[in-house]
């Protein structure tokens, strides 16, 4: 896996209200719809053009607001590989990682629209080969990095039979 | 070594000295989920191989956000609830109950409580001193399976409150002070503590304001002390045998502190559409804003507490032309002693109307949906683009006071103008 794609770049403050707008609650159980309303309020562009391996790049407090565990869910299906931000809202930093979606807290500052990026989630390393630079970021806790690794938290329980905290 | 409230609470569950950075593993007292985060965490249940609970008594379901059901597809979601929760003996609270997180302080949260609920204002609980804690729909499921989740110890903020509220000013008022000086992100992964002689004299009514809205600063959680204030609201519940002290450690190293003397606040407006974007009522961007819709009530204000203070300044008087009022209680309790005390009638013959109990306009899944360009001034606690339903509106969060005042006015108004 080449771990490439391309930055859509977001604010500060995105919150669960603009990933996944309240007005469309009647979607709950229809994903495949849903994700066509992926991230909206925010960038109305972004659901129908984002490819896949695609990163969702944004500046402090990504994900803020409610609980709706469909806001990382829907920018997982949109296929998104994964989302880097300054700093992420608690709630939905968890969320991301029991659903499978990388999260990345890292310096954002400096990608560009379209940039094309590389990561390494192992070693912890951003390139952005458009604008020519590369970042470093702390991996996630052992037991989020271990949730992630087994496809999300559900998958985890299933695998280990409880949490396995290493 | 003393240590904050957070880190008591984390301590005794663990039976160790917990240290801020750790990750524990705890054993949780109660958990529950509602309408919108109830169905997904059913069918994570389903793919666990669910097979019963090992305490059913731990667990709940609310039906709060539509309440009662506005879609098919939002009845449908609310017939799974029901039907898993008879299925599988647990308690649900139906539509007409009320907010989740009113009904856990009302009923069920205890000083010292590990709560996990299925949305970000779960930690309201810290009002009465429970470790309340907001996590998505896979984290309640596995809660719920397992009986236990793991956390991560925040760091503390601490923040002490001294002085006495002015007329006109709140516990709103003050948490709306805090969130514009630390801004929204400013608590993110911390436990917001409030202590100080300013908390001591508050009745939980007003103190559930402050946890409550501890995550619109990213806040993990808000505590706040058990005290003769929460032994009082325990014995007026019917629950005295609930009570236990939860004290503070003020000599607790944490990680920031800040102190606030309530009684220089004025009232305080959080513009559109941040809950950071705090100024004073009579600041040029929110004095004399055309108001079209006033919504008083949600897990912030909507206790009978706030709907007295409103109903007092509507009171025989009339809301202003082309200025619609939306109250809706926060429980099925709120709602019946607001009935007792004619709250309702002073509202209504004002020009308003009364909506069930339950999450009303707040979330923009039912009643309430504000139209293109329409300003509404909320008690809410959040006031993000689209929150109540439509991304072309705008809201702007206040006391129930302020939001009674303008409803006469139909312009943001000082309602220390109408108190006087």
């Amino acid at each position: 896996m080449s771990n490439t794609g391309r930055a859509w770049i977001f604010g500060d403050n995105i919150s669960t209200d603009l990933i996944f707008p309240g007005r469309y609650v009647h979607l709950l159980s229809n994903m495949p719809e849903l994700v066509k309303h992926t991230l909206e309020d925010a960038r109305a562009d972004y659901a129908a053009s984002v490819k896949p391996g695609d990163f969702v790049v944004a500046g402090d407090n990504f994900g803020m607001g409610s609980s709706r565990e469909q806001a990382p869910v829907i920018i997982k299906l949109s296929g998104a590989r994964a989302v880097l931000a300054k700093s992420f809202a608690r709630i939905f930093f968890r969320n991301a990682i029991n659903v499978g979606l990388p999260v990345i807290e890292v310096d954002t500052s400096g990608i560009n629209e379209g940039d094309d990026l590389q990561i390494d989630f192992g070693a912890g390393r951003l390139v952005d080969r458009t604008s020519g630079f590369e970042r470093t970021f702390e991996p996630l806790p052992p037991i989020m990095t271990e949730i992630l690794a087994d496809g999300g938290l559900v998958a985890h329980i299933q695998k280990h039979g409880d949490f396995h905290l290493v | 070594m003393p240590q904050t409230l957070v880190e008591q609470i984390l301590s005794k569950k663990t039976e160790t000295t917990v240290r801020p950075g750790q990750i524990v593993m705890v054993e949780i007292d109660q958990v529950f989920a509602h309408d919108l985060s109830g169905p997904l965490a059913i069918s994570q249940l389903g793919k666990l191989g669910f097979a019963g609970f090992k305490s059913p008594e731990k667990v709940r379901f609310f039906l709060d956000h539509a309440s009662p059901s506005s879609t098919v597809a939002s009845a449908n979601e609310q017939k799974t609830v029901r039907d898993f929760a008879d299925e599988w003996g647990v308690e649900l609270l139906d539509v007409g109950e009320g907010i989740s997180h009113q009904i856990v302080m009302e009923r069920f949260a205890r000083p010292w409580d590990i709560i996990i609920g299925g949305d970000s204002h779960t930690c309201t609980g810290g009002a009465v001193g429970s470790l309340a804690i907001g996590m998505g729909s896979t984290d309640v499921a596995v809660a719920m399976y397992l009986g236990k989740t793991w956390l991560r110890v925040p760091e503390t903020m601490r923040f002490v409150l001294k002085g006495h509220l002015p007329k006109g000013v709140y516990s709103k008022d003050v948490m709306l002070h805090i969130i514009g000086a630390i801004g929204s992100g400013g608590a993110t992964y911390r436990s917001m503590e409030f202590v100080g002689p300013a908390v001591d004299e508050w009745e939980l009514h007003e103190r559930a304001v402050m946890p409550n809205m501890a995550v619109e600063a990213g806040g993990k959680c808000g505590l706040m002390p058990s005290d003769s204030m929460t032994r009082r609201y325990f014995e007026e519940q019917g629950r005295p045998q609930d009570y236990q002290p939860l004290t503070p450690q003020l000599d607790a190293p944490c990680r920031f502190e800040m102190t606030v003397d309530v009684g220089t606040l004025e009232p305080q407006i959080a513009l559109p559409h941040n809950v950071d974007l705090v100024v004073g009522v009579n600041d040029k961007k929110a004095r004399g804003v055309k108001v079209h819709q006033i919504y008083l009530g949600t897990c912030t204000n909507g206790r009978v507490e706030d709907f007295r203070i409103a109903a007092g300044i509507l009171k025989g008087h009339r809301i202003a032309k082309g200025t619609r009022l939306v109250a809706t209680p926060a429980s099925r309790q709120v709602y019946l002693e607001g009935l007792k005390e004619g709250l309702w009638t002073s509202i209504i013959e004002a020009g308003g109307l009364v909506n069930s109990p339950g999450c009303g306009a707040c979330p923009g899944v039912q009643t309430g949906i504000l139209g293109n360009g329409e300003n509404c001034l909320s008690t809410m606690n959040r006031n993000f683009r689209g929150r109540m339903g439509n991304p072309e509106a705008f809201i702007y969060l206040a006391s129930p006071a302020c939001c009674a005042a303008s409803a006469l006015t139909g312009v943001i108004t000082d309602p220390r103008e109408v108190l006087a």
